[in-house]
């Protein structure tokens, strides 16, 4: 399906309708937000309309749609689709309707994701290019993105290199660094349970990187590593782990592990009894494997990037309702990733003006996010020379229900990220601009 | 018309990097098919061999900073040696039980690039590397950033493994290798050295699919764990066998079908593992000959 | 540092234990049929889910009850409209089949229930330790243990006792003969399916409690069980229960020797005993062609 490069007129495009179980498959690949559209070019009139119809830009998502992180990539396309109703109800981008080209990356296929990213980047001619959450596909697309020199804007991808070793002028990331959400939790931990801590690990980028990070930011304030284990990616079966874990006679047992991992570590955990005798915890935390988990296991402190259960907070009811109309669920922290990935790019077009990588990128250095999409009570604002947002980070504890049958999560603290960000030294950052 | 590929790639739909990897693939298909469709053994592992060109390739760029083509020289290297190793531990079992053990030894290489993690990278695979332009000494050709020149290197590779391959299957070691598979026991019985010969078929197969492997992770700038499962395994059988395993080019129409229609599938449609799981049962269900199988017959009758 | 080993011997033996639940089934498929089934873990996903969707209705141990036989009603479908063609042809040809199988059993799970994984609920008592020093003796592993224990030795009685199972055992050996001295062949094969498909799902209902239940629960466990029955032998049920044993044991104590090495381990063993005795420990001389 080739995008005519001929003149288009924003007029007579359906308006797709997202069925509200989001289990149906995605059947059509474009999605087109004009119904407003439409109104606003009747007012226009038909002449001066044909003379200045505009061509759409368009927005090429790269995504999970399958395998083992299809559940987050969902989440994250529909916070992008949400963003970008709102973007073409409000005259698009530089006055030019908004279309999402999705692709599925798979879960884990560098190959594919880096040939996707190049389908949409040849082949389509997208403007911008979004994904990925797989930290090391993340990666493998910036490459091509920098290649290429296309605004690149990473939703859920952890890894600290994406902003760090290897960030690049044209990659910009929204969630988290691992050794931010370490920083954020680790204080917690000390204070309310103790220094001694025994790593159930998830061996790959993002499982090292958090192990770091909890490591350097419990050091200062005695935290002690009584030892640990390095888990494959996607280890059935936990309980030996769980038995040396437990002969070490930690504090804390801390949970380093993403999606699926976390979820049978957590049930088996649970299951052994174990809360009863350490204390469970962890740094990263997301909704989707809490609402994977009988209710009794969601037991344990961490720290989530997002949540919705923000009273007090602006907007962030309305963008509740607006998801839970579109989606029957609550808003994720990954919801909110994809609906901020979108949102930056249109913004950051309005801000320089210009649909060119090089001047967005100089735009979103140091750029603040208006109220109704940082969606949080402290700023949320892109560091300059590093591109990585930094917003707030929500301590809490796991409960099995709160006031709300989805309210899973019970945050104690919200911190402000630019207290847990670290220098940009520490970042590891050199960030090389085209001359 | 695979010459001219990059011009009209893109006039049907395609792009060029579709084109390159329709290429690569291509080749790993028929090194496979060398094994399968002319030998008569199925291995369903062969993607660790691919794996292991490829992350030779990348590590010896990666680690050495050496050229594009002696890099892919020790890719091939590597797996070859890792195949005779195998190939001679497991030559005693055949049919069914050499396929499942094939799919084992997939996976311990699988294994080993998840988690030898120093060295390979493990489940992020190996970035901070690229491809790099090609020195002939007397000119410069840049594969880096011009994907079209990229994709004649990889034509260029794809023609030399070919023609040895076809010189190969025409000597009188091919024509044993077609005795043994029509007829194991009176190929023995023929004096036909069966285990030796069945051993260099897999070995030879493995070589050419790692060169594949090697081409694909400078395709890619980037190699990962995934390169190596089963599932590239059954990808490469599943081509040769809708292509044609009895033809020698079959396999390359079989993996251009394959690509292309994955590649298009996956972008109109997130269910795409179902059409390509039903494509694997209406080949075998319907299609066993494959393309170039069906056409031959059409045209005798 | 000896308590830590007992711990993990015996929790080795509970996940063996389960791990040997899978690989019998696929065992038995590949002895009499010669197909390897690359969606026997699809299989057991599907038993998973199935088990899950039934729970509100039946609870749980109805669940249990009913998962499985639903499980191996389509698995008898399945085998009577695509594989039974297959029969006789180049074993390829089942084997691509069963690996298309697998992709849009994946698909199909995702599409019905959905990518994320969902909470499957177990009966709160089993959930429980049962002993404060013993703690990884939970209620639900021995449940298994015991489930496990129960469906081998019905398989094994089955197998040694009845006429249906007379009939396997010889087909095993020699299917030709077993024909032409009248056993309807096509009737055998399939009720030979139908049984190692009911054992994937129940191996499906069981993981399920111990897992989360997601789309992929059926593709991580399928290659331990292809590896039980390499080691176990070729051909031989006894083999592929002792090889499932004791590959959940080796990864057990793997764990307290060598912790990056645990799931390397079980590829070892399958690599030295190839080298050392291609038939696998218990597998039947004549079994390799």
């Amino acid at each position: 399906m080739r995008t005519d490069k001929s003149a288009r007129l924003a007029v007579g495009v359906k308006e797709e309708k997202i069925p509200s179980a989001d289990q149906r498959a995605i059947s059509r690949r474009r999605i087109v937000k004009s119904g407003l559209a439409l109104a606003g070019a009747q007012i226009a009139g038909p002449f001066v309309l044909s003379a200045r119809a505009a061509q759409p830009i368009k927005i090429g998502l790269d995504n999970p749609l399958t395998g083992p992180y299809a559940g987050l990539g969902k989440n994250e396309l529909t916070g992008c689709q949400m963003a970008l109703d709102e973007i073409n109800a409000k005259d698009g981008i530089l006055g030019r309707p908004v279309e999402l080209v999705i692709e599925d990356s798979t879960s884990g296929d560098a190959g594919v994701a880096v040939l996707k990213a190049r389908k949409l980047i040849d082949g389509e001619g997208v403007d911008f290019l979004l994904g990925n959450v797989n930290s090391a596909l993340s990666l493998a697309m910036a490459q091509v993105s920098n290649e290429k020199g296309i605004l690149h804007i990473v939703p859920g991808g952890h890894t600290d290199a994406v902003t760090g070793s290897s960030c690049n002028w044209n990659v910009f990331r929204v969630c988290n660094t691992t050794q931010m959400e370490a920083n954020a939790v680790a204080a917690a931990l000390i204070e309310q349970y103790g220094k001694r801590f025994y790593y159930i690990t998830a061996d790959y980028a993002f499982g090292h990187t958090l192990e770091a990070g909890m490591m350097s930011a419990s050091a200062p304030l005695g935290g002690e590593r009584v030892g640990g284990d390095l888990t494959p990616v996607g280890t059935v079966d936990f309980s030996s782990y769980l038995i040396k874990a437990q002969a070490a006679n930690p504090d804390v047992v801390l949970f380093l592990l993403g999606g699926d991992d976390m979820l049978n570590a957590l049930k088996q955990a649970v299951q052994f009894g174990l809360q009863n005798k350490v204390h469970l915890a962890g740094a990263q935390q997301e909704m989707e494997p809490l609402e994977g988990l009988a209710p009794e296991a969601r037991i344990g402190v961490w720290v989530m990037e997002w949540y919705w259960n923000q009273p007090g907070v602006p907007h962030v009811a309305e963008f509740v309702e607006a998801t839970k109309k579109r989606t029957g669920r609550v808003p994720t922290a990954r919801t909110w990733f994809g609906y901020v990935s979108v949102w930056t790019c249109a913004l950051a077009a309005a801000k320089a003006n210009s649909l060119k990588a090089l001047d967005m990128a100089k735009a979103l250095q140091d750029f603040h996010l208006p109220p109704e999409v940082a969606l949080g009570p402290n700023p949320a604002f892109y560091r300059a020379g590093q591109n990585q947002l930094v917003a707030s980070l929500f301590v809490g504890e796991a409960q099995a229900k709160g006031s709300a049958p989805d309210d899973l999560f019970k945050v104690t603290k919200v911190v402000n990220g630019a207290r847990v960000a670290g220098t940009l030294e520490e970042s590891g950052c050199k960030m090389k601009w085209p001359t | 018309m695979l010459l001219f590929a990059p011009f009209w790639m893109n006039a049907i739909g395609g792009y060029t990097e579709l084109a390159t990897r329709i290429v690569v693939m291509g080749l790993a298909a028929m090194s496979l098919n060398f094994l399968l469709g002319f030998t008569g053994v199925l291995s369903f592992g062969h993607a660790a061999y691919f794996g292991l060109g490829a992350y030779g390739t990348a590590m010896a760029i990666k680690y050495w900073g050496i050229g594009s083509i002696p890099a892919i020289v020790l890719g091939v290297i590597i797996a070859t040696i890792a195949a005779m190793i195998i190939g001679a531990l497991i030559i005693k079992l055949r049919g069914v039980y050499f396929a499942m053990v094939t799919i084992a030894f997939g996976q311990v290489f699988y294994f080993i690039a998840f988690r030898w993690n120093a060295v390979t990278g493990g489940d992020d695979g190996l970035t901070g590397w690229r491809r790099l332009p090609i020195n002939f000494g007397f000119a410069e050709l840049d594969i880096v950033q011009n994907d079209r020149a990229f994709y004649y290197f990889a034509l260029a590779i794809f023609a030399v493994c070919v023609a040895a391959m076809a010189v190969l299957l025409n000597s009188p070691f091919g024509r044993s290798l077609i005795a043994i598979r029509e007829n194991e026991r009176r190929a023995r019985f023929l004096g036909v050295p069966i285990e030796f010969h069945v051993w260099l078929s897999f070995v030879i197969s493995c070589l050419f699919v790692s060169a594949a492997g090697g081409l694909y992770a400078l395709l890619n700038n980037f190699i990962d764990p995934r390169a190596l499962r089963v599932d590239l395994s059954g990808n490469l059988v599943i081509m040769a066998v809708l292509g044609g395993m009895r033809s020698f080019w079959g396999p390359l129409i079989g993996a251009a079908i394959f690509v292309a229609l994955q590649d298009y599938v996956s972008s109109h449609t997130e269910n795409w593992m179902s059409v390509i799981g039903l494509v694997f049962v209406l080949v075998v269900r319907f299609f066993p000959r494959g393309v170039l199988g069906m056409l031959r017959t059409g045209a005798k009758a | 540092m000896s308590q830590v080993v007992l711990f993990n011997v015996f929790n080795g033996l509970i996940v063996g234990a389960f791990y040997a639940l899978m690989a019998l089934g696929l065992s038995l498929i590949l002895n009499l049929s010669g197909v390897i089934n690359f969606a026997h873990g699809g299989f057991l996903a599907l038993g998973a889910y199935l088990a899950y969707t039934l729970i509100p209705y039946v609870g749980f141990w109805g669940a249990l009850i009913l998962a499985p036989p639903l499980t191996a009603v389509l698995g008898l479908v399945v085998e009577w409209l695509l594989i039974r063609p297959l029969y006789g042809k180049d074993p390829l040809y089942s084997l691509l089949l069963t690996f298309g199988l697998a992709y849009i059993f994946e698909d199909m799970t995702r599409l019905i229930w959905g990518a994320q994984s969902v909470p499957f609920q177990v009966p709160g008592w089993l959930m429980t330790s049962l002993s404060n020093q013993y703690f990884f003796l939970t209620g639900y592993r021995v449940f298994m243990m015991i489930i496990v224990a129960a469906a081998v030795g019905g398989l094994f009685a089955v197998l040694k006792y009845t006429r249906l199972g007379m009939r396997i055992r010889a087909g095993t050996r020699d299917l030709d003969t077993v024909s032409t001295l009248g056993v309807n062949v096509r009737v055998l094969r399939s009720l030979n399916f139908g049984i190692g498909i009911y054992m994937a799902g129940l191996a499906g209902v069981l993981a399920a409690g111990l897992l989360g239940l997601s789309p992929t629960i059926g593709a991580n466990l399928i290659m331990p069980s292809f590896v039980a029955i390499i080691v176990g032998g070729l051909g031989s049920l006894l083999g592929t229960l002792l090889g499932g044993l004791m590959i959940g044991v080796a990864s057990g104590l793997a764990a307290v020797y060598f912790p990056s090495a645990t799931e390397a381990v079980i590829y070892v063993m399958m690599a030295l005993v190839l080298l050392v005795r291609p038939r696998g420990l218990l597998g039947e001389e004549g079994r390799l062609h």
